[in-house]
């Protein structure tokens, strides 16, 4: 019963262990298989990056909008409606500008602002990205598609702690009279981490 | 713990396999083990930092081995037993086979002695400690020196936290520091920014 199991008995199927712990929480009265219709709603239809991309273009359209914004994120989230679990206590956004890149990771686990950029995408968990992008921040992104002229300075944030981070990306300037909701569909969740930009 | 789940700075890996369009879920249990753990959390059986320690306690090849959600699966079934909700062989028994968990946690700490109040600009260097609970300063940060960026509101101290040890709350702090400093001469050149608790942090001489 050591936790060497892995290497000397093949586990169980993934499945079954999860089943077999499923069915202790239901003994404890905790009713998991409620939660879990619950959650579905909550990380398909609730905590989406289109969050995200609707402060991100209230944030291009609203001046006054984007300094609450840049002031206190959770504060100025609220006010379109995003909420953020108790143990974020704090969001912090990454202002993008013709000099400045902003990218975003967690070295040590793959802690996100979830409910207002989305659930992380898979590579942003993965063994690669965490273990390279705080150091080869631009080589990296290059491998991810985004070129980064050596003159735009990269600043990387590693999310150690429980504040959270968002990026605002730059405006492109094509889009100088699109509305609000037009600005919003060009936001990608890519753009919100910063392993791209607009 | 200088365990293996801390990986930045760590050479040797690969590509990252991203796609634009890339999924947070893959399968159904995957799914499912995530609202699991997060009811867990709500309900109070554990708390985040002990969540995130019980990951890091994970045998080194099952850690390196195991995909995200099945971390996230052994944590919680760790926790568990050793909240006592169930039993290690109580598990096996409902799983069909072997249900390996997480290894047994070193003691933890609480806040550091002395802590001093920093403010954006102030060149703060880490403290080379070396802790054998959990603790969230990366490795690639020990001893260096970086400045003060912004200052958070108080959060639990996770060194404590984790091991349900008594402890205040403390802000932590946005350090930026340069690659170069980091990895002299063995990094692309940026500013990463770092959140250090307050109990990691001495004030480094103005230079």
């Amino acid at each position: 019963m050591s936790g060497a199991d892995p290497l000397t008995r093949p586990a169980a199927p993934v499945e079954r262990r999860v089943d077999a712990i499923q069915s202790v929480l239901d003994e404890h009265g905790m009713r998991p298989g409620e939660f879990i219709v619950q959650a579905d709603h909550l990380v398909e239809e609730k905590w989406v990056p289109e969050n995200g991309a609707r402060v991100v273009a209230k944030a291009w359209t609203d001046a006054a909008f984007r300094a609450r914004l840049l002031a206190d994120g959770k504060t100025a989230v609220a006010e379109l409606g995003y909420d953020m679990p108790r143990h974020h206590r704090h969001l912090v956004i990454l202002e993008n500008s013709e000099s400045v890149h902003n990218v975003i990771c967690c070295t040590l686990c793959s802690c996100t602002a979830f409910t207002i950029v989305g659930l992380p995408p898979d590579w942003y968990k993965d063994l690669e990205y965490r273990a390279r992008i705080v150091r080869e921040s631009r080589t990296v992104l290059r491998e991810m598609g985004l070129d980064l002229p050596a003159e735009i300075e990269i600043r990387v944030w590693d999310t150690t702690a429980d504040t959270r981070y968002m990026v605002l990306p730059t405006r492109p300037p094509h889009t100088e009279s699109w509305s609000e909701e037009q600005l919003a569909a060009i936001v990608t969740r890519d753009s919100l981490i910063g392993v791209a930009r607009l | 713990m200088d365990g293996i789940h801390d990986l930045g700075g760590t050479q040797g890996f690969g590509a990252v396999r991203h796609a634009p369009d890339a999924k947070a879920f893959h399968e159904g249990w995957e799914k499912r083990v995530n609202a699991l753990y997060s009811l867990a959390v709500r309900l109070g059986v554990f708390n985040m930092d002990e969540y995130r320690h019980a990951i890091e306690r994970m045998e080194p090849r099952h850690y390196l081995t195991a995909s995200y959600y099945e971390r996230t699966l052994t944590s919680l079934a760790t926790l568990c037993v050793e909240k006592g909700l169930c039993t290690h062989e109580d598990l096996e028994r409902r799983a069909g086979g072997a249900f390996p968990l997480a290894l047994a946690s070193a003691p933890g700490r609480s806040n550091a002695a002395t802590r001093e109040r920093f403010h954006a600009g102030d060149r703060v260097r880490i403290k080379a400690d070396h802790v054998p609970g959990h603790v969230r300063m990366p490795a690639y940060i020990r001893g260096r020196v970086g400045v003060v960026v912004a200052e958070s509101p108080p959060y639990p101290f996770p060194d404590a936290h984790a091991h349900g040890v008594a402890s205040d709350d403390e802000p932590t702090y946005d350090v930026r520091f340069s690659t170069a400093e980091l990895w002299p001469s063995s990094a692309d050149a940026a500013y990463v920014h770092v959140g250090v608790f307050q109990s990691y942090l001495e004030r480094a001489p103005e230079k």
